[in-house]
């Protein structure tokens, strides 16, 4: 009998994930090993991991990874990328990595045109330092630093990291996913397949932004998330492509 | 070798390519501007990267990525863009990734004074980043010295594994000198240096164990490195003892200072004062041995030269004398750059006083 579901070969048997349980990080990494498998890439694929949640990947993927500065990920791409184009580059960051203290290295990398891959998990919060305020942090959520809720009139608004990346003419696709059904779950990993697949054709700069949950510090059960994210992450960041030109380019 | 009149900033990045470098980055900032300019205009024709990186701290990090490549590659900055770029020096320390790093100090603190100076020795050798990790630093005082150097520090980046420095002021890096550059590694060499290192990311084969570099550390990494850093004190430390035998008068200088110390004792020995130089040509290992074996019976005095106030290197030299002389300084700062007659008045004033 022909085996049609089966682990991707980066997460092997006696892997443990480090994230909590109901956490999308797990999913997205599935996808990612899934993808990786179907267009046969493993062995040219270098994974450049942000500090955050998406660091405790390290401990059960098997490809070729680094773990860098906090919100350095595309700077770091870009320097491997340009001394190895062949290889298949991508950055697994969170929000707060890629839309804080990354944002200039997130944007440039965006606006040169890097020939790169970023996958993004937007959770709304730090998720690894304990669930203080993200720049996504929905208006009126509750962080450990903002304990009244985000005001808008104290720290702005959430970042639309997508949006200000779409401002600039480099980028080739960007498209916003979510984790959050079964259907958008085999979204996310066409997302992906397409951002690693514009990629490998040299078609240049690519991000896919998951919205995500983090039960453990939304103080949420898992499914409660879920009803959470409907209510107001999917609202705030909606799904879909934001922009699509690789049909375009050569 | 050619032959060639260059400035030291151009040179610098010519004796890069020559050494394999096929990966910069950096951030314009005075006075080292010359070196980011060369590496556009000419790095691409070697078939390498040029990136004018958005800032001192994505450049590198631009770096840490290129080497994990395996990609010879260097950045170069200036005081405060040195302050920015002390992440990623931490990071290169931590991950064990090699890289070259030309500082051309300039005034400090703050963004003190585009102007040359040696303000930031002590960043350079004891903290250039956080964590506690070091950095071969070479400390040249000439175009040709700075030439050799920057070519041999690819070479001890590669060996260690570790980031490596070169440290300049602005006076080297914006002077014209005659030089000979070594010729330069053939691209079969280039490649087969990246080749060589098979720790580099390359994607992991079916069969491979996968590779994982990490800007983490341990106690046992901690200890590794702190026998690499022993090893260096006891086998790599250089430095130029000139006319100190029968000296009384010990003068110590790096980079630019050190040419005009050496001035000022020839003019010294000329009038009859028995003066002699010990010029550190890495500043880190720091050469104690020198001021170690002096013979302090003669000695009455050692003179410090540095364009920084107050001084910084006097705290490695106090570590060499061990109390058994006098230390005293001749210092400018903040550009006023150390002539022959600031210092030979300074030193001459000292030595009346013994
Ligand atoms: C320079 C620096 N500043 C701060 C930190 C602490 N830190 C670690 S992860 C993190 C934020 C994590 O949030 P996010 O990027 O949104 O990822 P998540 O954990 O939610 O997936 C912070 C602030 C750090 N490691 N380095
Ligand atoms: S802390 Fe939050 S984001 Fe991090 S693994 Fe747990 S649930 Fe996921």
């Amino acid at each position: 009998m022909e085996k049609v579901i089966k682990r991707p070969s980066t997460i092997p048997e006696n892997a443990i994930s480090g994230f909590c349980p109901g956490c999308m990080h797990s999913t997205v990494n599935k996808l990612i090993g899934e993808v990786l498998d179907e267009l046969n890439v493993v062995d040219r694929t270098v994974e450049i991991i942000c500090i955050g949640c998406g660091t405790l990947n390290l401990k059960y993927r098997e490809n070729d990874q680094a773990v860098v500065a906090h919100g350095r990920a595309c700077a770091v791409a870009t320097g491997y990328k340009r001394c190895n184009p062949d290889k298949l580059v991508f950055t697994y960051q969170g929000d707060g990595d890629l839309a804080s203290i990354g944002i200039a290295e997130t944007i440039y990398a965006a606006n040169r045109g890097e020939n790169i891959s970023v996958i993004t998990i937007n959770n709304a919060i730090y998720g690894m330092t304990g669930g203080q305020m993200a720049p996504t942090t929905m208006l009126g959520q509750k962080a450990t630093t903002c304990p009244n809720g985000r005001d808008f009139n104290d720290v702005g608004a959430p970042v639309h990291m997508m949006d200000i990346l779409n401002t600039l003419k480099a980028p080739v696709y960007l498209e916003r996913v979510s984790c959050n059904t079964p259907a958008n779950i085999k979204k996310t990993k066409a997302a992906i397949k397409k951002a690693f697949e514009y990629q490998l054709a040299g078609k240049g700069f690519s991000m896919v932004e998951v919205i995500s949950n983090c039960p453990t510090n939304w103080n949420l059960s898992p499914l409660k998330t879920l009803e959470y994210m409907k209510e107001h992450n999917l609202k705030e960041f909606p799904l879909g492509v934001v922009r699509d030109r690789g049909g375009e380019i050569k | 070798m050619s032959r060639a009149f260059v400035k030291g900033g151009d040179a610098i990045a010519e004796a890069a390519i020559r050494a394999g470098c096929r990966f910069f980055a950096g951030y314009p900032i005075t006075p080292q501007n010359e070196i980011p300019e060369y590496f556009a205009k000419h790095l691409p024709e070697a078939g390498g990267s040029f990136v004018q990186g958005e800032s001192e701290t994505a450049s590198i990090n631009m770096v840490f990525g290129a080497s994990l490549s395996g990609t010879r590659c260097m950045t170069s900055s200036s005081s405060c863009g040195i302050s920015l770029k002390s992440e990623g020096f931490s990071y290169l320390a931590a991950a064990r990734l090699p890289s070259v790093i030309c500082s051309v100090q300039r005034g400090g603190p703050g963004y003190g004074s585009i102007k040359p100076a040696q303000s930031d020795y002590l960043q350079a050798t004891k903290a250039a980043g956080n964590g506690g990790f070091k950095m071969i630093v070479f400390a040249p005082s000439t175009v040709q010295e700075t030439i050799d150097h920057i070519y041999e520090a690819f070479d001890y980046a590669d060996k260690y594994r570790n980031p490596t420095m070169v440290l300049l002021d602005g006076v080297i890096s914006t002077m014209m000198e005659p030089v000979v550059f070594p010729e330069p590694l053939t691209e079969e060499q280039v490649q087969a240096i990246k080749d060589s290192k098979t720790w580099a990311l390359n994607g992991k084969k079916a069969g491979d164990k996968k590779k994982l570099i990490t800007g983490g550390a341990t106690e046992q990494s901690n200890m590794e490195c702190a026998e690499m850093y022993e090893y260096w004190a006891e086998h790599e430390t250089r430095a130029e003892e000139y006319l100190v035998e029968d000296a009384e008068f010990i003068l110590t200088a790096y980079g630019t200072t050190a040419r005009v110390a050496r001035a000022v004792v020839d003019t010294l020995r000329k009038e009859g004062i028995r003066a002699g130089l010990i010029r550190p040509i890495l500043v880190n290992p720091f050469p104690y041995k020198s001021f170690a074996k002096l013979d302090y019976s003669k000695v009455k005095c050692v003179i410090d030269l540095e364009m920084t106030i107050p001084a910084q290197m006097i705290e490695d030299v106090k570590l060499g004398v061990l109390g058994k002389a006098p230390i005293r300084t001749v210092l400018r700062s903040c550009g006023e750059v150390m002539t022959d007659d600031f210092a030979l008045g300074g030193v001459k004033k000292i030595i009346e006083e013994y």
